[in-house]
């Protein structure tokens, strides 16, 4: 290594193999970085103080002990689930996320799924390259989304971008959230099941925590009835996706958009068989603008981290 | 009793989705000859049934040419189930004082929430991920190409007409600025206008075609508008496909010399050019934009009530008027 860069502040990469994004050509001119593969690895990880979290790699109590100097850790993501975020309180680790970097591109591929299911774009892309407009020219109609009640799972952030875009499509806005937000016109239910029983669609897009594990689950998914539809941006464990598996196959529910997955890189295969969901592998950011905001946000963090300047989108302990 | 009375005769060569819909229900209201179902060739058919019949049901699949026109001396009303007329032959029915009817708006909610749904999914690759997974390659293969943003994204409207209006109202909550070109400058709307799609084009990311064919729309999308777009340049069309010069089309898109496009309409459907189907920035739509339950039953009501106005001698409801 150049002597100028053993002179670099150090970052820790924390990065499961499986995500292939990598922010490291943004970053290694200004920030020695360490990362397992380092011959130094096992001498600097014991002094590292700052841990670049890409993706949703698990940062764990055992994680945390690989590094005992580490006092903050910068997330690539607006979720935090894959923290654990009490134990980085218990031993003052100051926690960063992706904030709003990317809240719009997310708002935007969830409405592109739900028309996409509603309306079988996916479905009818698969239909002319199989040659099927040529041999059968029959097509089933589609469902308009004009009318529609959709259900927001979730008004922050995201959710409130998703309620905005649409608004101009004709569809009724219901929501739930952890608390009733002010100076919105949408009508606020106070738990999932009112929320899925006055909706055609549900839209995923809360946080994953102890308390909304599964909160999809089949009560809400039987409320939600056999016309219904499920588009999932957050995160997989939001939804008992067995149960998921299980009312689409059996046609009461009526179609799905997921984006994520319980057990990602593992799909239901068994739903391949079904012109009714629209599969996605985990991209709803996957914009070159957003990768640019997150890489602007990181490289910004890391720098204010060493300058002991203030932390953007920092997570706050009550 | 219903069966005594007198049902008015509509004549179909061949039946549009929102008949087949609905046969039940026209059947009841209207002595439906059927030329689609004789053995014997239209002509034949026409002169031996059709001689005292005063209205058409037809669509794009059977268009209304100054030929039949002249074969049907009893005609005096033509009502499509499209929003699109261009397979009616309007000058022919102007001579002979037919009158002709769309089914006006009843499609533009339709077509645009799916001009949209087209958009974002070239875009953000919504359909392309979709194969993706299917086929197994998600763990496999790691890469994925990102997509880009639609805020920002400049949006030219080819046709402010009932169906651009809405595109344009939906892309304005994503973020997108919105431009057209018009047959006319609309003093309703504030949006910038271009004089023709030429400047439209090298002031824009994104065509979304939205107008009617005519002679002067056919091939307007020519290559040098498609330069002009530039090689980022996205089209979206849910209008007609002769609008698009379509081998043009094919031959920049296979050749990267522009970005990418969402089609529901092509020149030779249901043919669509092979080297398409190899293209992940090519989302595919079998001409069924307008297609929703909702929307079926609304058309269906309006040719019934556009019928219904003829033949009691009042004003029809959708009527084309010269412009």
């Amino acid at each position: 290594m150049a002597s100028s860069q053993e002179n670099l502040p150090l970052v820790l990469i924390h990065q499961l193999p499986r995500f292939a994004v990598s922010f490291n050509h943004w970053i290694q001119s200004k920030f020695r970085l360490l990362e397992p593969s380092d011959p130094d690895f096992p001498t600097l990880s014991k002094s590292v103080r700052v841990m670049l979290c890409v993706a949703p790699t698990p940062v764990t109590s055992d994680t945390l002990n690989e590094f005992p100097f580490l006092e903050c850790v910068v997330g690539s993501t607006a979720g935090l689930d894959h923290i654990d975020l009490p134990e980085c309180r218990r031993r003052n680790i100051r926690v960063t996320s992706a904030g709003e970097a990317y809240s719009e591109d997310v708002a935007d591929y969830a409405v592109g799924l739900l028309i996409d299911v509603f309306r079988k774009v996916s479905a009818g892309d698969r239909f002319v390259r199989d040659g099927l407009w040529t041999v059968n020219g029959e097509f089933p109609l589609g469902s308009k989304l004009g009318g529609k009640r959709i259900g927001i799972l979730g008004l922050g952030s995201i959710g409130s971008l998703i309620a905005r875009r649409l608004e101009p499509f004709g569809c009724i806005i219901n929501y739930n959230s952890r608390k009733k937000k002010p100076n919105t016109c949408y009508t606020y239910y106070t738990n999932i099941l009112d929320l899925a029983g006055n909706s055609d669609a549900l839209i995923v897009c809360c946080a994953l925590t102890d308390e909304t594990h599964h909160i999809i689950n089949k009560d809400v998914m039987a409320a939600l009835g056999k016309k219904g539809v499920i588009i999932n941006v957050g995160r997989g464990a939001l939804i008992d996706e067995k149960e998921l598996v299980k009312f689409l196959l059996s046609g009461d529910i009526g179609g799905a958009g997921l984006d994520v997955y319980e057990n990602e890189p593992s799909i239901p295969e068994e739903l391949f068989v079904l012109d009714n969901v629209v599969f996605s592998p985990h991209r709803a950011i996957a914009t070159s603008e957003s990768f640019e905001n997150l890489r602007e946000l990181i490289v910004c963090n890391l720098e204010a981290f060493f300058e002991n300047k203030p932390l953007r989108c920092e997570v706050k302990f009550e | 009793m219903a069966e005594a009375e007198h049902r008015p005769q509509l004549l179909i060569f061949r039946p549009p989705p929102v008949f087949t819909a609905h046969e039940d229900e026209f059947s009841k209201k209207f002595d439906i000859l059927k030329a689609y179902q004789s053995p014997l060739p239209t002509d034949l058919f026409i002169t031996t049934y059709a001689q005292s019949v005063k209205a058409v049901l037809c669509s794009g699949a059977s268009p209304i040419t100054a030929d039949l026109i002249r074969h049907l001396p009893s005609l005096k009303f033509v009502v499509t189930a499209s929003a699109g007329v261009n397979h009616i032959d309007l000058q022919e029915c102007r001579r002979r004082g037919i009158s002709v009817a769309n089914a006006g708006v009843v499609f533009s909610e339709d077509v645009s929430d799916v001009a949209v749904g087209l958009l974002i999914d070239v875009l953000r690759r919504i359909s392309a991920g979709d194969r993706f997974v299917r086929a197994g390659l998600w763990p496999v293969i790691d890469e994925y190409p990102l997509g880009s943003k639609l805020g920002g994204k400049r949006i030219g409207i080819v046709g402010m007409g009932s169906i651009g209006s809405e595109v344009a109202k939906r892309l304005e909550a994503f973020g997108c600025t919105i431009s057209y070109t018009s047959r006319k400058k609309k003093l309703s709307t504030s949006y910038p206008f271009y004089q023709n799609v030429l400047e439209l084009a090298f002031n824009c990311d994104i065509l979304v075609i939205c107008c009617a064919l005519s002679d002067q729309t056919r091939h307007m999308i020519n290559g040098e508008v498609m330069s002009a777009l530039g090689k980022d340049g996205i089209i979206i069309n849910i209008a007609r496909g002769a609008i698009i010069n379509e081998k043009e089309l094919v031959r920049r898109l296979v050749n990267g010399e522009i970005g990418g496009a969402g089609l529901d309409v092509f020149e030779n459907e249901p043919s669509v050019r092979k080297e398409m189907l190899g293209l992940y920035n090519v989302v595919l739509s079998p001409h069924k934009a307008a297609f929703t339950e909702e929307s079926f039953f609304d058309a269906f009501q309006l040719v019934v009530g556009n019928l219904e106005a003829f033949f009691s001698n009042k004003p029809l409801l959708s009527p084309i008027t010269d412009d």
